[in-house]
């Protein structure tokens, strides 16, 4: 059956089988494929020889260059943990209201805040912080707070969350439903006399009544909130569950009060601390009143 | 006799109709349920037939006959499953374009059904199992005969194997939408629907190697070997990566055998090799079967093929773990994958030597012949893609590109510009064969559907490089002060356009194959284009496309 015979354009030898028409030259190898194949070849017994590669019974080889990705992991990770080792002790010495005093520490605090921000916090209140006003997370770009915008109120939210279950010292508050509890008429009022409070609606004496009644306790009768109570301000221009008739008359008739977690114990205190200073950073910072001792600086005890 | 097998056919659909509705009445979910009804459908239908006439394939016997004659290749399986795939790929690639757009504007979800999860896996099963295994089985079953000169060997057997298979597409296909997945990459069909292609894989696997066995060459073609060691491998691939334990038998979730980091390197064994004896080895048995015959040269050098089948087969298999780089899995589980995979290079690249080199003496027919322009093609894109695999197992690059969308510019590089355009350029070929067609109804549109294939892998691979980069380069960006610059969401939003422009490639190349659909439609129904000629189309002498028929009584030796 083997019917050799030389190929015409390529001056090559055919091996001599043929099926359904197909024949085979017999061309040797190219030379540089052959080459390239025993260089790879000659590398990886190279690369095996100085990484992990031979699993043995109890372990694999270690390699001559003792390298390994979780020692390698652990010299990155310290590397960058001694590059900020000492921020991170001046961090957690000073008390956070005087952090601002130390420009250098604050400048560090905020960009450190600012990464953990966009991985922690960018969910709900989003990349640039303006939170969503159609999903309730509100603006921390603002200097409108609900539970109160200096940098140790700031640092307690974090810490203890929003209506964060099972946190005793959450920030807590409770809007009750008012469903059922006016007539149409008296709704429609109040909803008037609450945007009112910025200007945007009618006053009249049933709404004023009905919302002294009703809502000025912790709302305040201006419509100044209390960020006792985390009760928003109603009398400015920033509406944490929209503005619109409806919007108001939903909230009023079953309101929605947003949750956020506590970040103690899943973050640690500095990284709260920097994530309190990005935020206080933002533009509506408020000052902090009493501001505590500087324990850097050595009080002389005798008189 | 007769009336009485069919009446035994009834029964027996009877059976498995009944067995099917109690399945979906007693059904734990309602994926499972909807399967079971697919099932009831389909044996409800096989039942009339069967009930309606003696023999059940009557009706379609102008489409799906045996052959009159032992002197004739059984091609119906083959004709079959031509139709098959130019169907499941303009599915695929309808729904790749679908997610690829979902990613762009993701206003396109539509929950709960077409949602990115869902569909996504619609897309990669039905290019790579429906489309990439109706031209497998299809190109198998047309290239085994000749090259064996011999008839399939279990003629009933095959038409199962098709039907079968199309039966585990439409349950897999159906499954994803309904949720039912086990989550692991291009193995997502449940316990129950793997049993079936396990059974439909090995009734191939007979039909191949009975085939075999009857060839009247003395040697056997190397498209075979890799055929061969395609079904086999993808034999243990798919039995050992699905074991798994299910919860019940009426209920479709089920637990894997394997833990931890063993399940995830289970799953990455079984999906690179799923690239290596799904996507590369038969493909290359096509490239070698349908190349020397459009180029009518001799195949480039024997020795090189016997030297690059065994060291890509014995290399491949090992190359899984690079999918891992920097995980749980052992260090030097790593070490292996990646060595495997950079020695691999050159293996890979023989098929493309040999590829190409066989067009030595018959260059001239990438200027004239768009099949031709199309293997040529094919075979760049697969020395390109078996260039970047190896450079991206390389750790120090995969820190950069794993998790990005440079893989997804990578797989697509290999299986939109080789596979794809080698399974069109052996449809093809195979079209006016099959329907006994003097040529394509247009060369012309061939072409068309060359260049939008072609500007369409560009603009994909091109923005997904970009696009991988940028997110690789945005992920572990660090500011002077020693922290993270970018969150996830800004790396997703930078690639907005990237992603708008890999849309745009998909449907590219989505146009080249409804081009595709209309040219082997109008092919099939007689028609030929009047258009200015092309180039010459090789010779088909139909007398020499026969079988060898051994007579009875053999000729005793001289």
């Amino acid at each position: 059956m083997v019917n050799k015979r030389i190929d015409e354009p390529t001056g090559t030898e055919t091996v001599g089988h043929e099926w359904d028409g197909i024949e085979e030259l017999d061309t040797p190898m190219p030379r540089w494929w052959l080459w390239t194949l025993y260089l790879t070849i000659v590398w990886g017994i190279v690369y095996v020889i100085l990484y992990p590669a031979w699993p043995l019974v109890d372990k694999a080889t270690e390699g001559v260059l003792g390298w390994s990705s979780r020692g390698e992991l652990a010299k990155e990770m310290s590397a960058v943990d001694q590059a900020r080792v000492t921020v991170r002790e001046e961090l957690s010495r000073i008390p956070i209201e005087r952090l601002p005093e130390n420009s250098g520490l604050f400048a560090q605090a905020v960009a450190g805040g600012r990464s953990a921000f966009q991985v922690h916090c960018s969910q709900c209140h989003g990349s640039g912080a303006a939170g969503s006003q159609t999903l309730g997370y509100p603006n921390l770009n603002d200097d409108d707070w609900l539970w109160g915008g200096d940098l140790k109120a700031i640092e307690y939210t974090l810490v203890n969350g929003i209506r964060s279950p099972g946190v005793d010292d959450t920030r807590a508050s409770v809007m009750p439903p008012f469903e059922g509890a006016f007539e149409a008429a008296q709704l429609n009022a109040l909803v008037d006399h609450t945007l009112s409070l910025s200007g945007k609606g009618s006053r009249n004496a049933l709404g004023a009544q009905t919302y002294e009644d009703n809502c000025s306790v912790c709302h305040g009768l201006a419509g100044e909130g209390n960020r006792e109570l985390g009760a928003p301000r109603l009398n400015d221009a920033i509406w944490l569950y929209g503005s619109s008739r409806e919007q108001i008359r939903q909230q009023i008739l079953n309101p929605k009060m947003g949750r956020m977690p506590h970040w103690s114990g899943r973050l640690d205190p500095v990284t709260i601390k920097m994530l309190s200073a990005y935020v206080w950073s933002l533009g509506g910072g408020e000052e902090f009143v009493e501001v505590a001792d500087d324990p850097t600086v050595e009080v002389d005890e005798e008189p | 006799m007769r009336a009485e097998v069919a009446l035994g056919r009834v029964g027996l659909w009877f059976l498995v109709l009944v067995i099917s509705i109690v399945l979906a009445a007693t059904a734990r979910d309602t994926g499972f349920a909807a399967h079971a009804i697919i099932i009831a459908i389909v044996s409800f239908v096989l039942m009339w037939m069967s009930a309606a006439r003696f023999d059940p394939m009557g009706k379609a016997r102008g489409f799906f006959r045996m052959p009159q004659g032992a002197s004739l290749y059984d091609d119906d399986p083959v004709r079959w499953g031509v139709l098959a795939t130019m169907f499941w790929a303009l599915v695929g690639l309808l729904a790749g374009v679908f997610i690829a757009s979902q990613l762009a504007f993701p206003q396109l979800n539509f929950e709960p059904y077409f949602n990115f999860g869902r569909v996504r896996p619609l897309h990669t099963s039905a290019v790579i199992f429906a489309f990439g295994g109706n031209i497998l089985i299809a190109s198998s079953f047309y290239v085994v005969q000749r090259t064996c000169r011999a008839q399939l060997a279990f003629p009933t057997l095959a038409r199962f194997v098709f039907w079968g298979y199309q039966l585990f597409i439409v349950l897999a296909a159906s499954g994803y939408l309904f949720g039912v997945t086990q989550s692991r990459e291009y193995a997502e069909p449940e316990w129950y629907v793997d049993l079936w292609l396990t059974i439909v894989w090995v009734a191939y696997l007979i039909v191949f190697v009975g085939t075999l066995a009857r060839r009247t060459e003395p040697h056997i073609y190397v498209a075979n070997w890799f055929y061969l060691s395609f079904i086999i491998t993808i034999a243990m691939l798919h039995i050992v990566n699905n074991l798994a334990v299910p919860v019940a038998w009426n209920g479709s979730l089920s637990f894997s055998a394997f833990a931890g980091v063993q399940d995830a390197l289970t799953q990455w064994w079984y999906g690179h090799n799923a690239v290596a004896f799904f996507l590369t080895v038969p493909f290359l048995a096509m490239m070698y079967y349908f190349v020397p015959k459009q180029a009518e040269r001799p195949v480039y050098s024997y020795r090189l093929s016997i030297i690059h089948f065994w060291s890509l087969i014995f290399l491949y298999i090992w190359a899984g773990p690079h999918h891992l780089h920097y995980t749980a899995l052992p260090d030097w589980a790593q070490t292996l994958g990646m060595v495997f995979s950079v020695i691999l290079w050159m293996p890979s690249w023989g098929g493309m030597i040999n590829g190409l080199m066989t067009l030595n003496g018959a260059w001239d027919k990438v200027r004239t012949d768009p099949i031709i322009r199309m293997m040529v093609m094919a075979l760049a894109f697969y020395g390109m893609a078996t260039f970047e695999g190896p450079m991206l197992s390389i750790k120090a690059v995969n820190s950069l590109s794993h998790y990005t969308d440079w893989t997804v510019g990578h797989v697509h590089s290999g299986a939109l510009g080789w596979n794809g355009l080698i399974s069109f350029a052996a449809v093809y070929f195979l079209v006016p064969r099959l329907w006994k067609r003097e040529r394509m109804y247009s060369l012309r549109m061939i072409n068309w559907h060359f260049w939008l294939a072609t500007l369409g892998i560009v603009f994909y691979a091109a923005s997904m490089w970009v696009a991988g980069i940028t997110q690789g380069l945005m992920w572990r960006e660090y500011g002077a002060d020693g922290y993270l610059v970018n969150s996830f969401a800004e790396t997703v939003a930078a690639l907005h356009e990237l992603y708008i422009i890999r849309a745009l490639g998909g449907v590219m190349y989505l146009s080249g194959a409804i081009i595709m659909g209309y040219n082997v439609w109008m092919t099939i129904a007689g028609k030929l284009r009047e258009e200015a000629p092309m180039g010459a189309m090789p010779e088909y002498d139909p007398e020499k496309d026969r079988p060898i028929v051994r007579s009875a009584n053999p000729e005793p030796a001289e």
